[in-house]
This record gives C-alpha cells, sequence and structure tokens, in this order.
C-alpha cells in the first residue's frame, strides 16, 4: 500500500448535546454527555496538531456547537492554528451578539441547517418548536453580517416534494450554496427507515430538480447534493476513501475514520488526548483497516471502480451484510443489493411513526424555546 | 454568456469574502480555500491570485503578468480569464465593474 496522503479536513463534534431531536442524526446512537467533553484547551492543542500534519478545512459540528458557551474561545483557537473554519449549526443557541464576536474572531464560513420549508415541516422534523422562526431570524443576521452561508438541507420522504420550494428558500436567504442532502441512513436514521426512506419516484425527480437548478443557478448559487444512495447504481465513496483526506473527532476526543466508525466492533480508536494526532492519522489501527484495497473482497479489488468507489461504505457493509469487509451492499453488484432495493422499495410504503434522537439521561421537562436554550448553553 | 462578457478588460475581480489564499507549509504549496472547497494552486494560478484584489482591472492584471512571465498576451488573457471565470462560476470570485 502507498503512503496515506495528509488529511485535509477534520470534523469537530464539539458535544452530541442539542436543542433539536432530528431523527435522522449522525450523532451515534450511543450520544455522550457533557461529562465527557474536551476543554477549550485540549481543542486547541487538537487543532495545532490538525494543523501541522496538514488540515486545511475544519468544520466545528455537534450536536449543536452553539450549546458549548466556549465556543467563541474554540473558534479563536481554531483561527490562531491558521484552520479554514466553518461553523455548522442549527441556529438555535446564537444570537446576533455571538455571530458579531465569532465574525471578530474570523470564522470564515456558516453552514445552517434546515428540516423543511415552514415551519409546520421543520419544527415537526427537528422536534422543536419555534425552531423554523429561529433560524430564519439567525440566517438574517448572517447575511447582514456578511458570512458566506451555506444551507444544509436534509430531505427525506416526508419533504422531497418540497425541494423546489427548498432551493427558493436557499435562494431568498441569499445562500451562497445549498446542500441537498438526502438521508444517509446510518444510526438513528437508519431506526427511522420506514418513516423516512423515499420512493424511487422522489429520488430520480430530485436529481430531475437538481440538475434544473444547477442551470438556473450557475454562477449565483453552488448546489451539492447527496442523492439517495439506496436508488444507486454505485455505492458512495464514502470519506472520499477511508483514512484518504477527512477524519472526525467526537466530542470526547475519539478520533474517528468516519462519524459511524463506532458501529464497527473490530475497530479500536484512540483520543487525540491521549496520542498524537499525527500517529493516530498514519499509524492507528482504525484508520489502516479500510485503506487503499487490500483489505478488499475479490469483487472490489478486481473492480475498475475500486479507486472511485472504493468498496463503499464501511459501516453500511455492516448493518446491511453483516460484514465490515463486504463489498457495500449498495453497489448493482453486491451479490446482497436485490435485497436492499426490495427493503428500500418496502420501507419506502410503510408509515412508521418517527423515532426522535434523545441524549442518554433523563430529559427534563422544558417549556418555552428560551427555557431550553438557557438550559442547552449552561 | 462569454468570458468576456463575464470577466471584461476593465472589470477588477476580486475572490468573495470567505475565500482566500494561504501558504500550505506541509504541502510545500499555495492553496485557495472556499466554503467546502481546497483546490492546490499551481505557480500561474497563485500568481494571478495575488493580482486579484478587487482594484486592479483585468487588463492591467494580464499585462503585469506578460512582464513577469515574459508570456506573450493573447495567451496569459486567455488563461487568466479562462481561470477567475471559473472561479467566478463557482461562487469563489466576482467580478467588480
Amino acid at each position: 500500500m502507498t503512503a496515506p496522503q495528509a488529511p485535509i479536513a477534520m470534523l469537530a463534534e464539539l458535544t452530541h448535546r442539542c436543542p433539536l431531536s432530528c431523527p435522522y442524526c449522525s450523532n451515534p446512537l450511543e450520544l455522550q454527555n457533557k461529562a465527557l467533553e474536551l476543554s477549550a484547551e485540549d481543542w486547541a492543542e487538537a487543532f495545532q496538531q490538525a494543523a501541522g500534519i496538514g488540515v486545511l478545512q475544519l468544520h466545528l459540528s455537534g450536536g449543536e456547537p452553539a450549546a458549548r458557551r466556549d465556543l467563541e474561545e474554540i473558534v479563536h483557537a481554531a483561527v490562531e492554528a491558521g484552520l479554514y473554519t466553518n461553523l455548522i449549526t442549527s441556529g438555535v443557541g446564537l444570537t446576533k451578539r455571538r455571530l458579531e464576536e465569532l465574525n471578530e474572531i474570523g470564522l470564515d464560513h456558516v453552514q445552517l441547517s434546515v428540516q423543511g420549508v415552514n415551519k409546520e415541516i421543520a419544527d415537526r422534523i427537528g422536534g422543536y418548536k419555534g425552531g423554523f422562526e429561529r433560524k430564519m431570524q439567525v440566517a438574517a443576521w448572517i447575511g447582514e453580517i456578511g458570512f458566506p452561508l451555506t444551507l444544509n438541507a436534509v430531505m427525506h420522504r416526508q419533504n422531497l416534494d418540497s425541494l423546489t420550494a427548498t432551493i427558493e428558500l436557499a435562494e431568498e436567504l441569499g445562500a451562497r450554496r445549498l446542500e441537498v442532502a438526502c438521508v444517509q441512513f446510518h444510526g438513528w436514521a437508519a431506526v427511522n427507515r420506514s418513516a423516512l426512506m423515499p420512493t424511487l419516484e422522489q429520488a430520480r425527480a430530485a436529481r430531475d430538480t437538481v440538475n434544473e437548478a444547477r442551470d438556473r443557478l450557475a454562477g449565483q448559487m453552488l448546489i451539492d447534493f447527496v442523492p439517495p444512495d439506496y436508488y444507486s447504481r454505485f455505492p458512495k465513496a464514502c470519506m472520499g476513501g477511508w483514512g484518504s483526506t477527512g477524519l472526525n473527532v467526537s466530542p470526547d476526543g475519539t478520533v474517528l475514520p468516519c462519524h459511524a466508525a463506532t458501529t464497527i466492533p473490530e475497530l479500536t480508536f484512540d483520543k487525540v488526548t491521549e496520542r498524537p494526532l499525527s500517529e493516530i492519522w498514519y499509524d492507528g489501527a482504525a484508520f489502516n483497516a479500510f485503506r487503499g484495497t487490500d483489505w478488499m473482497p475479490e469483487l472490489c479489488r478486481s473492480c475498475e471502480r475500486r479507486e472511485i468507489d472504493w468498496g463503499g461504505c464501511r459501516c453500511q457493509a455492516l448493518a446491511l451484510a453483516g460484514d465490515a469487509r463486504a463489498t457495500d451492499p449498495i453497489c448493482s453488484r453486491s451479490p446482497k443489493n436485490a435485497e436492499v432495493r426490495a427493503a428500500a422499495a418496502a420501507h419506502a410504503v410503510e408509515d412508521a411513526p418517527l423515532v426522535f434522537r434523545r441524549m442518554p439521561r433523563p430529559e427534563k421537562a422544558a417549556t418555552s424555546v428560551d427555557a431550553q436554550i438557557k438550559e442547552l448553553v449552561d | 454568456m462569454t468570458p468576456e462578457d463575464i470577466l471584461p478588460d476593465t472589470a477588477c475581480p476580486a475572490l468573495l469574502r470567505g475565500v482566500r489564499t494561504h501558504w500550505d507549509k506541509v504541502r510545500d504549496r499555495w492553496v485557495l480555500l472556499a466554503p467546502e472547497r481546497a483546490m492546490m494552486l499551481d505557480e500561474i494560478g497563485a500568481a494571478v491570485l495575488r493580482e486579484t484584489d478587487g482594484k486592479t482591472p483585468f487588463a492591467e492584471i494580464v499585462s503585469r503578468l506578460c512582464k513577469t512571465y515574459s508570456a506573450p498576451p493573447e495567451q496569459v488573457a486567455q488563461d487568466t480569464r479562462g481561470f477567475l471565470v471559473s472561479l467566478i462560476q463557482r461562487r469563489m470570485a466576482e467580478a467588480r465593474l
């Protein structure tokens, strides 16, 4: 195997706490509570090390990163490290004053999530009353301050029919970039497959709608599209290839090759507070487990797309084929593909209730938006 | 629209906010950083962006590059415009008129 390249991007999950409880949250099913979170000093050290091994782009995510009272200190450390710093937020927990301060500190970019195009659907999917209105307010502040804005719209069966309106919303908010991200069925989303799986018709229509909008908005708004992969012919190159371009760090400092990697029991992980990031990236067991093509089953190793798809997603292979080393069953060449397609078609016509994500501790009864935010930042 | 319509000789190209060049000491080269994008720059790309300050007309940028690289103006104009127009179309730069 050739020597791994330096990483380009790091996703820092500053916390798993979040006022929203989206049923497709990309955090793991076992959420970490506040007591486990790294301190701002730990993050500052991690950012310095990340920059030192070649990371250029830093994504500050969560949970909701604004749930951390010391977010400003953390952003400052990221800017000091010379990283291009992106805040991935639901908007809830941000005030105009906090945004102005982040602007002065040197935050480069804001990515704001939307769960739907109006408060009825958005607040229902986000599990948070008043969330949509607050997001619209936050988007207006972002525009006033002048941050470049990406709108991240997570799409699924319950909102894909309003994709055109979603694109119009991004235009109205002055977004420079829109991510139309169809739900990837890991973790919480996998629990909700029956409630969220798009139909084949929706999947086709989404592609057409995005392509039309890309033409119409060329030079005005960039649209990145993550298609619903159960209907794709070939799997996605997860993380652009395992251990090839990016790494994730959990709230407690565990360094992961992808956000769902903890679902693979055979892997062992290191913490950024216990081992130098450089060693974790180049020598860590988890990063080397599925790097390159040597680990691949014969079906992938002999495939002309082996260095395009990189075998697809390991977590999905485990979840759907029962083997993390199998060809991603999303691939039309996988022996399991027919089964997966039939399951997707079945999920798409089921009508299951949403299962919302929740923290491991008992939930406190919070009534108003402000009370919840107050609780969140404490 | 032709590249000349998007970026006329008299317009001053500028990088948009949130888009900046960065010396990558690990890879020993200039990179252009933008939302969700990192673009490795070659020597010419880096030289073009050094002149791209929102105040210098495109024609002047071309003339400076011609002097530095002793290259034919038509070729330099075409390559430089192609590069900057690609950034404009990707919402990384704009042409200020």
